[in-house]
């Protein structure tokens, strides 16, 4: 059986930073054409998710049920697009089935299901991640398998009251097999975060969490975060990553409303280029 | 008979009561799971700060690795329970019903139903089965969780149904809510019971023009009120629907074509429960025939003790009675 990185490795930062940079790319042809969506949130987040796919979690594409993987649990369904870009990059789906993301019929809609090979979770109604992932864990750990669970969720689930029942059942249990990773990406639905949630990394540390904040979109920052968050010492680990809707293209991170952001038909081929330009 | 102290007042929800005339059986879930987690490692149990209350406790005891009290938070116990599941455990967690349907809604339907988790719910008070007024009183729990694709529903009639219940939702996939009994359960159906996925079962067959169609434990009250109509001269037969979903749709009419008329007697408001899918079912297969409902009305309810509130809300012995010997 084939397994990915584990136990991981030196990083190599050049071919992570390239994982990345794919990831986008590949983001970018699958909204291309489809006039508005969540690509900001998945450019956001690709620098997270091409660490965690390529560097840090256990798991063999060709056995998504494989029992003892780690979990990477979605829980921003929205999220979907960059979710399937890294499953295609990692080998779960086919690169050729990426363009009918979010088309009527597609089995890769607008918001992540479980059916989907790699997707452990049914995402879109937000708060309900963490708390599966403490029950992964929990689960994982009574059976004294070596598996970790990493679970990621946004700032604007710090607003839903399930996300922090979580969180204390995640340091109640002892879920030292948990990994967060809080994309604090500074948006939600109707704009800015709009809830006083900060400070953020002081909250999870009085929850009883080890807490570390990290530029999101700095690999080596990413790299580091995720090492320091092995130890088994009793207490779940979080993440908190400041990250920039729209990275690695500054027309996306200028616009207005990036939450399910507007871009017109005529504008994808620029959008491309920047990208290019800007990792270039 | 010592003269019993709890009529008149709201009881102590920990308060086992000797029910006059009726053998009982304690804590006749958590025996029994305790039981079936030495025959199924995978099975963990959970609760919502309500261990005691749910009669858990005997699994907690048998099986203390394997259980769980998350605190006062049903969202997360229901989360936790699909998380569990999803690594291979059969979750069985427990609380009331009103704060599993009411407060935890979203997490059943999508964490648990929509991503088919093995998970069992045991939903303690279900009905008006508790003093404590509107607050714990899961009154439209039927309806609420009826609305939920890929969950079954279970309302069980007696010790006797509960325990089979434990043992079979083990083997049902997927998400299941049971109406769970507490404390001193009564055991109304004979040994010879066998619970049946789905399928409604006639559990007093009296003959008749009176064909009562009843759940949970209104069908044991609804056997006490035919024998008792029986002595006065009218007979009638009882349709236990133990399973609420998926409905027996031609169990129940095929029952309903035997009568006259009918009575749906449930623990539940009239609305949305059994009496509902009941209706439904008679006027899809084109049947009319004059229905009584005994159940209770679109309301919230006081504080009180069961005998007071089942009484004035119109559940008790006397209202099933006169709807069979009245038909009204």
């Amino acid at each position: 059986m084939t397994t990915l990185n584990h136990p991981p490795g030196s990083a190599d930062l050049p071919a992570l930073k390239a994982r990345a940079l794919n990831l986008r790319r590949t983001m970018l042809h699958m909204a291309s054409g489809k006039g508005e969506g969540y690509i900001a949130q998945g450019l956001g987040i690709a620098d997270c998710l091409a660490a965690i796919y390529f560097h840090e979690l256990r798991y063999d594409a060709a056995n998504p049920a494989w029992a003892d993987r780690d979990r990477f649990v979605l829980s921003t369904g929205h999220y979907a697009i960059a979710m399937y870009a890294v499953l295609a990059e990692a080998g779960y789906l086919e690169a050729a089935e990426l363009p009918s993301y979010g088309l009527n019929g597609s089995r890769l809609p607008m918001s992540t299901f479980d059916d989907i090979p790699g997707v452990e979770m049914v995402g879109g109604s937000l708060g309900h991640g963490l708390g599966q992932a403490v029950g992964m864990a929990m689960a994982l750990k009574l059976d004294g398998r070596p598996s970790r669970v990493f679970c990621e969720f946004s700032d604007g689930e710090l607003q839903e009251g399930s996300t922090w029942e979580a969180t204390m059942g995640a340091a109640t249990f002892k879920c030292d097999n948990l990994v967060a990773l809080i994309d604090c990406n500074g948006i939600q639905a109707d704009g800015p975060v709009t809830v006083q949630i900060e400070p953020v990394a002081d909250k999870f540390t009085a929850f009883g969490w080890d807490t570390v904040e990290v530029n999101g979109n700095d690999m080596a920052a990413l790299v580091d975060a995720l090492a320091g968050a092995r130890e088994k010492n009793g207490r779940p680990k979080a993440i908190v990553l400041r990250t920039t809707p729209g990275h690695g293209v500054p027309t996306l991170v200028a616009r207005d409303r990036a939450h399910f952001v507007r871009v017109d038909n005529s504008e994808w081929d620029a959008l491309k280029a920047e990208l290019e330009s800007t990792h270039g | 008979m010592a003269e019993p102290l709890h009529t008149g007042r709201t009881r102590g929800m920990g308060e086992l009561i000797d029910i006059a005339g009726k053998t009982t059986e304690l804590a006749p879930f958590g025996t029994t799971l305790a039981e079936l987690g030495r025959e199924r490692p995978e099975i963990v149990g959970l609760t919502a700060d309500m261990g005691r209350y749910s009669d858990i406790l005997p699994f907690r005891d048998a099986h203390p690795t394997r259980f769980f009290n998350v605190g006062m938070a049903e969202q997360d116990l229901i989360m936790i329970a699909a998380g569990l599941s999803k690594v291979g455990k059969i979750a069985y967690c427990t609380t009331y019903s009103v704060f599993i349907t009411r407060r935890a809604y979203d997490f059943v339907a999508i964490s648990c139903a929509h991503s088919k988790a093995n998970v069992k719910i045991f939903a303690g008070m279900p009905g008006l089965v508790n003093g404590y007024g509107a607050t714990h009183q899961a009154t439209e729990d039927l309806n609420m969780m009826r609305g939920i694709a890929d969950l079954t529903i279970i309302d069980p009639c007696d010790a006797t149904e509960l325990k089979q219940v434990v043992r079979a939702v083990a083997d049902i996939p997927g998400t299941v809510y049971v109406r769970s009994l507490r404390g001193k359960v009564p055991v109304e159906l004979p040994d010879s019971y066998r619970f049946q996925l789905g399928k409604a079962q006639v559990i007093h067959e009296g003959g008749g023009k009176v064909g009562i169609i009843s759940t949970g434990y209104m069908s044991a009250r609804a056997m006490d009120a035919a024998r008792l109509a029986a002595e006065q001269g009218i007979a009638s037969s009882v349709l236990h629907v133990g399973t609420i979903k998926p409905f027996d749709t031609a169990g129940v009419i095929a029952f309903a074509q035997r009568f006259d008329r009918l009575i749906v007697a449930e623990n539940h408001k009239t609305t949305g429960g059994l009496n509902t899918l009941v209706v439904e079912a008679l006027y899809d297969a084109g049947i009319m025939k004059p229905l009584i409902k005994v159940g209770l009305a679109d309301s919230f309810f006081e504080c009180g003790s069961q005998e007071y509130l089942e009484a004035k809300y119109g559940v008790d012995l006397p209202r099933m009675l006169r709807a069979i010997l009245e038909g009204n």
